[in-house]
């Protein structure tokens, strides 16, 4: 009990002294999994909305495979990863490896399953009710896409959200492909795992007490952007 | 502009698992009036629709319109028993159609928001669509697929969960686009909606056309013993 | 004005595009200790050289050498050192310092590891009374040493019961968190030790055996194996480890009052010039 009461005070103690190295791996941690769940949007908000509406002839078995992907331990991704941008790996000359840019191509690939997924399901829903509008005003593949995803923002939006949480407290695979450096790759979790490690308890649960706030300022931006949309029913 | 009238159907057919739906059915639509569709639930008169619109796959048989039928397509307009609508504003609902055929945004809001007025949702303009009442819904149906200016106009049962007040308001608009020159095409299972739209009736029982007539000859003495009866108000099966 | 305006920009500019970085792989053990913190600053303003750490495990450190992941590596563990420069991955191996493992344990001490002679008796009194003991398990510097201790203490540990040995294949810091968890046995580093805060009714019970000494060598990444590493500013950062200035800065580092490492590099094992 004495631990978490030192904790919250620790994590009181960083931010009201706005102290320069949490400041530093909170914004690296956010831009890495800001950049991240853009990038995933980018790839599963299409491919959600393509699978509701394109019969072929292995749809069941990619969307089975996605919801399976959703699973992926994190450390499995970073491990694969790491092997291709590794120096000696295929993608080595590129010189990703132990960078944030690393880091944010993990999160990417452990997001994107779980977001095209939910995103999968939305639109699924909302394409049964507008099917036979949108094949009577001969609305194309791009259009009807487009329209699905803009009218299933909001579902959508909590879509994005839960990618956000997932890869925001993500520790396993970012640690093996950025590498913890200092001032380079650290990050909230990583800084986590090392005080951990350390014993520092009091300073490791502060650093969460502060990535528990930062996931809940995210959200309640997002949801207060959604708001301001004035229409509030869907 | 090139009329897509006159359409020719003939021995058009629509299965679906291995059943008989609609057909074979022979139909020839010709330029003016209102044509309404009658029969008994479950005689097919939804289906015909949609086969006729290109919604439903024909089994067999053949629809020719007069021009190639992806180009028809885009003449005609559909609007649903229950009316889709967009998670939009009515505004936007409304334009919708021209949007999607490249209309510029703002020119298509200023044509959206003459066709709001002219159904009466002006007042609606900014709202959200999705908390409209049913009769306002349905008339921002009518408003979205008028706005392209079809040739042809389908409604399957544009009235049916409406009170008298929204009723009429609809036919109103019905009866002036019908007047405007568009032809009209819809089924309704209030014969009275039927005497006072229809210029033709077309009597589908059990998927096939038993009557395809002038209304008042249609009224004045069916040829069917199904078609009197239900005219009469019984129950036809 | 605008020449000096310019001249500054060209600073700044030379500054930012020539920091020279390089990336060095350590030990937790390592890291843990803090001496790294004080080296670092130094090493940044001596040679403008700004070293990455990558704090892992001795044996990925040294995967990451193979793989040219890194451009340099400090670590400790003798053979596994001395494979790596035998296959061609480093280009030699230089000893910097050293520092020595400790036992702890509960300070109750039920295995009375505490007045025996030797750290072989010590860990043969925890085999036969089945004492808990944390074992790294993680392929590390440390854990190697461990089992060469059991080994030489004649100890088969590969078949002892887990229900008294517990691999817990984490780092030190971890490792030691387990330990105090269960009230176990458990072998670290000096450094990770003094600079572990969860010590928790844990203290040292054996310690000073010569075979305990940890001994920390420097391998640079051989640029005949992976031609992009940076062989010239892992060369230039041996320079300084070895150098009299760092020597002293090893020595005179304490925590506690503890001294936690002694310097030992000499010229004798200096890569030939050429």
């Amino acid at each position: 009990m004495g631990e978490i009461w030192q904790g919250l005070t620790a994590a009181f103690r960083l931010i009201v002294t706005f102290d320069a190295d949490l400041v530093e791996i909170t914004l690296r941690s956010l831009q890495v999994t800001l950049t991240a769940v853009a990038i995933a949007c980018a790839i599963a908000l299409p491919l959600g909305a393509w699978l509701a509406i394109q019969r072929f002839r292995y749809r069941r078995t990619v969307i089975a495979l996605l919801n399976a992907l959703m699973g992926l331990p994190p450390v499995v991704v970073g491990l694969i990863v790491y092997l291709f941008l590794s120096r000696q790996g295929p993608f080595g000359a590129l010189n990703l490896i132990f960078t944030p840019t690393a880091m944010i191509i993990a999160q990417v690939i452990i997001v994107t399953p779980l977001i095209a997924s939910i995103a999968h399901q939305a639109i699924r829903e909302l394409w049964a009710d507008y099917h036979d509008l949108l094949i009577s005003l001969n609305a194309t593949k791009r259009q009807r896409m487009a329209t699905l995803i803009w009218d299933a923002r909001r579902a959508l939006m909590t879509a994005a959200l839960a990618g956000f949480g997932r890869a925001i407290g993500e520790v396993g695979a970012v640690m093996i492909v950025g590498g913890n450096i200092d001032h380079v790759s650290r990050i909230l979790t990583t800084a986590i795992a090392l005080e951990t490690s350390k014993g520092n308890f009091a300073l490791a649960l502060g650093l969460g007490f502060v990535l528990i706030g930062l996931a809940i300022a995210v959200n309640l931006m997002i949801h207060g952007l959604g708001r301001t949309e004035r229409e509030g029913t869907w | 502009m090139t009329a897509i009238l006159p359409l020719q159907v003939r021995a058009a057919k629509v299965r679906r698992r291995g059943k008989t739906i609609v057909g074979p059915v022979d139909l020839d639509l010709t330029d003016v009036g209102t044509t309404i569709v009658m029969g008994p639930n479950g005689a097919g008169k939804t289906t015909l629709l949609h086969m006729l619109h290109g919604l439903a796959r024909l089994s067999g048989g053949a629809i020719a319109w007069n021009m190639p039928t992806p180009e028809a397509q885009t003449r005609q307009a559909f609007v649903f028993q229950a009316p889709v609508v967009l998670r939009r504003s009515v505004r936007d609902n409304i334009a919708y159609p021209l949007i999607l055929h490249g209309t510029l945004k703002s020119e298509a809001r200023q044509r959206a928001t003459d066709w709001a007025e002219r159904v009466g949702l002006a007042e609606a303009l900014k709202r959200p669509a999705t908390v409209l009442s049913g009769g306002e819904k349905q008339k921002l149906a009518l408003a979205r697929a008028l706005i392209r200016e079809p040739q042809v106009l389908f409604l399957d049962e544009p009235t049916a969960n409406l009170d008298g007040r929204s009723t009429r308001e609809i036919e109103t608009i019905l009866k002036r686009t019908a007047a405007e020159g568009t032809r009209i095409v819809m089924t309704t299972h209030n014969i009275g909606q039927a005497r006072r739209l229809a210029s033709e009736v077309i009597f589908l029982y059990r998927g096939r056309v038993h009557e395809a007539t002038r209304a008042d000859a249609f009224f004045a003495g069916p040829k069917t013993p199904e078609a009197a009866a239900f005219i009469k108000g019984d129950i036809v099966e | 004005m605008i020449r000096l305006i310019s001249l500054i920009a060209a600073l700044i500019w030379s500054a930012a595009a020539h920091a020279d970085q390089m990336r060095l792989a350590v030990t937790t053990s390592f890291h843990n200790s803090g001496l790294a913190d004080i080296l670092l600053p130094e090493i940044q303003a001596d040679l403008g050289l700004q070293v990455q750490l990558l704090v892992v495990g001795t044996g990925q450190a040294l995967r990451l050498g193979r793989a040219g992941d890194v451009d340099a590596i400090l670590v400790h563990s003798r053979a596994a050192e001395e494979a790596f420069v035998a296959e061609g991955y480093g280009t030699h191996r230089r000893e910097i310092m050293y520092n020595d493992f400790v036992l702890v344990g509960p300070a109750g001490d039920p295995a009375a590891v505490g007045p025996q002679s030797a750290i072989g008796n010590a860990l043969r009194r925890i085999a036969e009374t089945q004492a808990i003991f944390v074992s790294r398990g993680d392929d590390s510097g440390t854990h190697r040493r461990e089992l060469s201790l059991w080994a030489s203490a004649g100890i088969g540990i590969d078949t002892a019961d887990p229900a008294w040995y517990r691999a817990a294949g984490a780092g030190m810091g971890a490792t030691l968190n387990v330990a105090s968890g269960m009230g176990g046995y458990v072998l670290t580093d000096r450094a990770s030790w003094l600079n572990f805060a969860n010590k928790d009714g844990l203290t040292i019970l054996f310690q000073g055996d010569p075979a305990l000494f940890n001994q920390y060598a420097y391998l640079p990444v051989d640029p005949a194996q992976h031609a992009h590493v940076k062989h010239r500013l892992a060369q230039k950062l041996e320079g300084w480890l070895v150098s009299p200035k760092a020597q002293a800065m090893i020595g005179a580092y304490e925590i506690g009052g503890q001294r936690l490492f002694t310097p030992n590099a000499t010229d004798a094992d200096a890569p030939a010039e050429g």
